[in-house]
């Protein structure tokens, strides 16, 4: 690095940006310092890249599903793949921008603050509040909602690895609860031209859930949800693009199996005692494909700087996920998607969920040495 | 004989330069360092000054808390040096050996007294802390790991497979202190150690750490606040049995040359305090691009090329610094040349294969950000690993405790650190936990 970006040098203050941008090309030459003399070739940068691929194939779905959607809601029928891509596109990307330019802008400038290092974290962040915002939201929302979740969430807490809550959901809950109007009815998961409103009954309405809940779901079969050509949010839709993800996440070991499946264990819980209770007549089964479950399953609740840390709590943790989700979804048809809900409680919960889980291991491990 | 002790945890670095097993000289270092700093606890107090005549065993430093327990010579001739740093801290007293030793000669008596005069007792260290152990405390157990699992750990049966008497009478004379557990490697067969008499002996079988002590200890007896065990090497304990069999001091030791970057690896015979300088036929012309460690790659000392062989080692490393920039390292998709335990590169397709590592960190420092499981599974230990390290960063007395800082010494995380993506150093975490510690509690 040029000595004027050093400490005393003229660009100081552009330290932290420069070392960001120069690590992104190459990996410095830096070397261990004290204990172990080698080291593991895996850094951050390279953990959180495959995130973003995993999440790639529900983003690029999801941006042919905005230019599907629109197409149905306009009535227009034989219109190419790539044509509806590319209108998803050109939604999409001004979110992206935004998503990036506001998050990242505040992630140097803390860093430099706080003397470190820009880590990776937004990078993850950043390329999931698109996905799990109304794809129409007003820009100016969205800078805020981002700048919310990152100061808010994380920069207060001491950066990425230190935050509580997960900023992308973060974001999308101040959307949530500052902006109602746009967050919920049935055309605001429908991405239009200005001026333009949606053709009367050509299409089969909002994100299932958000018609009033999940009853509302009627008119969408197993198979439109489970490959995803249904409104809602950009990445949200098509289940079988984030099992893609959701493989090379487990795969790679980054996402917790335990979480997952503990999620969806605790959804068809609930779903089946929903059912067999008569609260509701959608089978269990079908609260896995609704909503934002299988991406916040996948991608929100695997998070491991706020899931649980221990074996078990990330078992109870999935578990309280799933069954909060659909609790939220039959008990609560003010709240239409209860995914978002479930996880920033269970996430306020995880540290509780460790210390229960470690005293446990303690004082059993405590007695098992007094009886030896 | 025990059942085995199967380890499913660890995680064996595939580093290359494992020493070939065969001896390739013996060494007679024209100048020798005693190093009061190898040994963690001890206060030095100077007991020769330079032109003095030492004879190999000769007090050299003294502890000035237990002025019993004394650092001998390793080798006879005049000290030449005092070696002292900042403050006029003691680093090192320079011995120039005498071409034909003499040794000064002990006679065995009782245990404690035997090895505090000959120089032997700090090769016992005591757990919890990792500090040299106290005479007036007994322990409630001697443990000794008889295989190492570290990266190009010396081989024991190699080293030390040939002195089984001397360790049979090292145990023996530590029998009458405590009850001593030797820990065998239950993958070598016909081990030279089965045989061993008047300990107990478990088997183990796993990757590293599963040949340190410490791990060790956590599954044979683990320690509960308030007690303490002692532990030491395999030659600490041959060291032992030759001072009962002869009556004299002897460490002369096979020390395993290995690393990377060591031309033709091999063991060498000779003394602690050894200079790397006497290493340099393994290391060729540019000791500037090498890094030397005493010990192993993962818990061992980066000793400069002007340094020691460290008292309690038998292996010597050396490595290339890594100070080189890698355009486009991290986002390549496959990096031919690195060794990952993660799945997001491909060295899980080769196991057989071993690595020209280098000391390069491969990434930023950054706080924890995976959780517990991703450290734990390279550490068979019943602890959490990071929930510790937190409570040592945070310095949380109460917090460590019951995360367990009495079972563990820095060395037994060095895996977690090997593997950690957000690269902190776990290790020294751990050590400023301990010091922290000792401070406390004294």
């Amino acid at each position: 690095m040029n000595k004027i970006f050093e400490k005393g040098g003229k660009l100081y203050w552009l330290h932290s940006s420069v070392d960001a941008f120069e690590t992104f090309l190459h990996v410095p030459g830096t070397v261990t310092l004290k204990g172990s003399h080698v080291r593991d070739a895996i850094d951050l940068k390279r953990l959180l890249i495959l995130v973003v691929i995993a999440a790639a194939p529900a983003a690029l779905f999801g941006m042919w599903n905005v230019g599907y959607q629109h197409g149905l809601a306009m009535g227009q029928t034989g219109v190419h793949i790539l044509e509806y891509f590319w209108f998803g596109f050109l939604k999409v990307l001004p979110l992206y921008i935004v998503s990036y330019g506001v998050g990242l802008a505040i992630e140097f400038a803390s860093s430099q603050i706080r003397n470190e290092e820009v880590s990776e974290g937004y990078l993850v962040s950043g390329f999931f509040i698109p996905l799990i915002v109304p794809v129409d939201i007003p820009l100016w929302m969205l800078a805020l909602a981002v700048a919310f979740a990152v100061i808010l969430g994380k920069e207060i807490f001491g950066g990425t690895g230190m935050n509580i809550w997960n900023p992308a959901l973060l974001a999308r809950a101040f959307l949530f609860f500052s902006y109602p109007n746009y967050m919920s009815g049935s055309e605001c998961w429908i991405a239009f031209k200005k001026g333009e409103t949606a053709v009367a009954d050509a299409f089969t309405g909002a994100t299932p859930l958000a018609l009033g809940g999940a009853p509302a779901q009627y008119g969408t079969g197993f198979w439109d949800l489970f490959i995803g050509t249904v409104p809602g949010s950009v990445g949200e839709t098509s289940v079988i693009a984030i099992l893609l993800g959701a493989a090379l996440l487990l795969w790679t070991g980054i996402a917790s199996w335990k979480i997952m499946c503990g999620s969806v264990a605790g959804a068809l819980l609930v779903g089946w005692i929903g059912q067999a209770a008569g609260i509701t007549d959608i089978p269990c089964y079908m609260q896995l494909l609704y909503g934002g479950f299988a991406f916040g399953t996948v991608f929100m609740a695997t998070d491991p700087v706020t899931s649980c840390q221990t074996e078990c709590g990330k078992w109870i943790f999935g578990l309280l996920v799933g069954m909060l989700c659909v609790m939220v979804r039959l008990f609560n048809p003010g709240y239409a998607e209860g995914m978002m809900l479930a996880i920033l409680l269970c996430n306020t919960f995880a540290p509780l969920i460790d210390h229960c889980v470690v005293s446990a291991h303690i004082s059993r491990r405590e007695r098992k040495l007094k009886a030896a | 004989m025990s059942d085995i002790i199967v380890l499913k945890r660890g995680l064996d670095v595939p580093v290359k330069g494992c020493a070939d097993l065969r001896v390739s000289k013996s060494m007679n270092p024209a100048t020798v360092a005693v190093q009061p700093g190898c040994i963690k606890g001890l206060l030095p107090r100077l007991l020769v000054k330079e032109g003095d005549r030492v004879l190999c065993g000769s007090p050299v430093i003294a502890d000035k808390k237990n002025p019993d327990i004394l650092l001998t010579a390793p080798v006879s001739g005049t000290v030449k040096e005092i070696v002292r740093g900042e403050k006029r801290k003691l680093l090192a007293v320079l011995i120039e050996a005498d071409e034909k030793q003499e040794f000064a000669e002990f006679k065995p008596g009782d245990v404690r007294s035997a090895l505090l005069s000959s120089g032997l007792w700090p090769v016992l260290v005591q757990r919890p802390y990792g500090i040299m152990a106290d005479p007036a405390v007994t322990p409630k157990g001697i443990f000794v790991s008889a295989f190492n699992t570290a990266p190009l750990a010396a081989d024991t049966e190699f080293t030390l497979g040939q002195q089984v008497a001397f360790i049979q009478k090292g145990i023996d004379a530590l029998a009458q202190i405590a009850p001593v557990h030797v820990s065998l490697d239950a993958s070598v067969k016909d081990s030279a150690f089965a045989k061993l008499k008047g300990c107990t002996l478990h088997r183990f079988q796993g990757k590293h750490p599963a040949g340190n002590v410490g791990v060790q200890i956590s599954h044979i007896s683990p320690i509960r606040k308030g007690e303490t065990v002692w532990t030491l090497p395999l030659h600490g304990l041959a060291a032992i049995g030759k001072l009962f069999a002869t009556g004299r001091y002897d460490v002369r030791r096979l020390v395993a040359v290995c690393g990377p970057a060591a031309i033709e690896p091999s063991y060498v015979e000779t003394v602690p305090g050894t200079p790397v300088s006497c290493f340099a036929p393994f290391y060729g012309n540019t000791p500037e691009l090498d890094r030397f460690v005493s010990g192993n790659l993962l818990s061992g000392s980066n000793v400069g090329a002007d340094g020691y062989l460290g008292w309690a080692d038998d292996q010597f490393t050396i490595i290339h610094e890594g100070t080189e920039e890698e355009l486009l390292g991290w986002i390549r998709p496959i990096r031919w040349n690195r060794f990952s335990t993660d799945r997001s590169y491909f060295s899980w397709l080769m196991p057989w294969r071993k690595y020209d590592m280098d000391t390069n960190l491969h990434g930023g420092p950054r706080p924890f950000l995976m959780n517990d499981g991703y450290y734990a599974k390279v550490l068979p230990m019943d602890i959490y690993p990071v929930f510790l390290a937190k409570a040592c960063i945070a310095g949380d007395i109460d917090k460590m405790e019951r995360f367990g800082i009495y079972e563990v010494l820095p060395e037994d995380l060095a895996t977690c650190e090997f593997v950690d993506p957000s690269k902190i150093y776990i290790q020294d975490c751990i050590a400023k936990g301990i010091d922290l510690m000792l401070k406390e509690m004294a």
